[in-house]
């Protein structure tokens, strides 16, 4: 096997970068949410606001030629996995430029060169791809991992458990990232599965499970690296619970009606990742408003960039169903 | 020209690619100390170990899905579904996963797969290992589909299936395990797409798949013999359809005849007769007839099981009606 340098932390410097990187995301999807709403985006969306720390700190971990598989919920992942703000937009907006050149749309974003194998809007669609995709990693000899995001909700259908089982059995290097953030779509937790904790589900495979914050973005880094380190070593899958909020709705103009109205609002006064980073690296106000004016002017910039973007032809719609 | 058994040539397609290609790779229910539940791949384990050998967790879905994820990385996994009444287990992978990753991506993907399958009647089973299902699946956009009824072309056509950059679903047929053929003696590969005429004949074409094909063959002697010279097409490769050499076929003969094991309602043979309907319609001396099992599942007694699936008999019936004659 290759050798593989490791990082084994986030240095100062960094962290102000993924405090941008997170603000990205964030301001990407509020822009999302507005031009939704203004009626410019077809389809289906889900935002991930209050997950950003998730998506960073994850996909800051891996290496180059480590591989993920996203959700439903994917902007952030995304783009934390090096897809440009542009080609995500585009792709929002149906245009050939995007990132599934307009085949995919919200709930279908890929990056293949990028090591994103997509997002996909059958929950747990994804995770045994990612067993297999391991498979293959460990069959040639490459020291690659390969990874899968995945919610709450996802740890109740059969994909989960049979892809989590057969990549135990086979100790590919894999690793599941269970973001927990205790709603499936409308329901909570309490009412989607008779255990309090999800990491007993893949303890039950005999699989090395691991628990972060999913709000402290650094923690997030730290044990996702340890869980690539682990299974990158040849020893087997791991399983990465990430506790987290969803500030907003399972779509974008869910009202809600399920959700006690200040759970919300308490949630974003205390466990937003952002806040909670700023505070870590006390940054002023000047500091945070000048990164906001950077990030947002790269968001607009992304919209004026997907607007502009060509239509596919209605013709093309008759493309790349056969390789 | 060497002869081998059906199940003897999905191996030998099996192991040729896998000596060559260490790309390649199966993985499935049974199939390495026990050869799988059909024998196709028994000894293959003492040849290839079981790293390309790979038993799995009685588990559709996984065994499924991770073939797709492998082949995403560039592996030419072939899986096996025990039986095709599985299909519908692994169906989310195949239908939502493997047919439309490419084209969800923009072309970004590519999902070089295999699923094997084997499925069909006359062993009294029940109604839970022995459908056919392949009106499913070539209903999907982005799978290719194959269903092979001869040694020859199930050994051409399933080293092309692994060949193909595509999703294939490939039928084989239970009862067709044992029979024999002549093969050539180095692997010709079969292009998909291209159908295969077993049999030429002036008054009647039958386009028949799987088991029927070799029921069709019989039909024909017996018609023959009544005076009534019959043409068997085997289209082979179910999607993409080889319409060209169906509908030249029909004609030539005028009349057409469409036969499988799977039901006759809403079934594949359905698409086949619109097909020659609207390409020959000018052409067409009789009403298209269709053979095919009764719309029922599968009983499990004997005599319940052969009323609701078609043989020789059923398509001789069709084929004198096609002329206007009762078939007695």
């Amino acid at each position: 096997m290759a050798k593989v340098e490791t990082k084994t932390s986030l240095a100062k410097g960094d962290l102000r970068d993924v405090l941008r990187e997170m603000l990205l995301i964030r301001r990407f999807e509020e822009k999302v949410e507005e031009r939704f709403r203004a009626g410019e985006l077809p389809g289906f969306l889900h935002v991930a606001i209050g997950q950003e720390a998730c998506a960073v700190g994850v996909c800051r971990a891996l290496e180059d030629g480590d591989i993920i598989a996203s959700t439903h919920r994917a902007h952030g992942h995304t783009l934390a996995k090096g897809t440009h703000p542009n080609e995500l937009m585009a792709e929002l907006y149906g245009k050939a430029e995007g990132c599934s050149h307009g085949y995919g749309g919200s709930m279908h974003l890929y990056d293949v060169e990028r090591g994103n194998m997509g997002a996909n809007a059958v929950i747990g669609g994804g995770l045994p791809h990612v067993t297999g995709a391991a498979l293959a990693f460990k069959m040639r000899g490459e020291p690659r991992v390969a990874l899968a995001f995945f919610g709450d909700g996802a740890t109740n259908i059969g994909t989960f458990h049979e892809a989590l089982n057969l990549a135990q059995l086979w100790k590919v290097p894999a690793v599941f990232v269970l973001e927990d953030n205790h709603w499936a779509e409308s329901t909570p937790e309490s009412q989607h599965s008779p255990i309090r904790d999800l990491s007993d589900r893949a303890k039950a495979f005999g699989m090395k499970a691991l628990k972060a914050d999913g709000q402290d973005v650094e923690a997030v880094y730290k044990t996702t690296r340890q869980a690539l380190d682990y299974a990158r070593s040849g020893k087997g899958p791991v399983f990465v619970h990430l506790d987290c909020v969803r500030l907003h709705g399972h779509y974008i103009g869910d009202p809600q009606v399920y959700r006690d109205k200040d759970e919300a609002r308490k949630l974003a006064e205390t466990r937003d990742p952002i806040t909670l980073l700023r505070e870590k690296l006390a940054v002023s106000d000047e500091e945070f408003d000048e990164l906001d004016a950077e990030v947002t002017e790269i968001v607009e910039a992304s919209v004026d960039f997907a607007k502009n973007g060509t239509d596919p032809a209605p013709e093309d719609a008759l493309k790349n169903i056969y390789a | 020209m060497p002869e081998l058994s059906y199940r003897e040539a999905v191996r030998d397609a099996l192991a040729t690619a896998m000596r060559q290609d260490d790309g390649v790779f199966i993985l499935g229910e049974d199939i390495a100390e026990m050869g799988g539940s059909m024998g196709v791949t028994s000894g293959m384990l003492e040849e290839f170990g079981s790293e390309r050998v790979r038993n799995t967790p009685i588990s559709e879905m996984a065994l499924a899905g991770a073939a797709i994820g492998a082949a995403m990385q560039g592996m030419r996994p072939v899986a096996e579904i025990m039986y095709e009444d599985f299909m519908t287990l692994a169906a989310e992978q195949v239908v939502n996963q493997a047919a439309k990753l490419r084209y969800m991506s923009g072309g970004q993907l590519t999902v070089p797969v295999v699923f094997r399958t084997q499925g069909g009647a006359g062993w009294s089973p029940g109604a839970q290992h022995a459908q056919q299902l392949e009106a499913w699946f070539v209903h999907i956009p982005g799978l290719k589909v194959v269903f092979a009824s001869t040694p020859e072309d199930v050994r051409g056509l399933l080293w092309s299936s692994i060949y193909d950059d595509n999703p294939v679903v490939f039928f084989e047929h239970r009862t067709l395990y044992g029979i024999k053929g002549e093969v050539p003696e180095k692997i010709e590969p079969i292009p998909i797409g291209k159908a295969r005429v077993h049999r030429e004949g002036e008054d009647v074409t039958v386009i028949a798949t799987g088991r029927l094909v070799h029921e069709s063959l019989k039909a024909a002697e017996e018609a023959e013999k009544q005076g009534v010279s019959v043409e068997v097409v085997d289209p082979r490769t179910l999607q993409p359809l080889d319409e060209e050499t169906l509908v030249a076929s029909v004609k030539k003969t005028n009349r057409a005849v469409v036969a499988h094991e799977a039901v006759t309602r809403m079934g594949f043979g359905a698409e086949v007769a619109s097909v020659i309907q609207y390409q020959a319609f000018d052409w067409l001396d009789a009403p298209i007839e269709r053979v095919g099992a009764k719309f029922a599942p599968l009983p499990f007694a004997p005599v319940m099981e052969q009323f609701i699936v078609p043989h020789s008999d059923d398509v001789l019936a069709a084929i004198m009606r096609t002329v206007g004659r009762n078939g007695d």
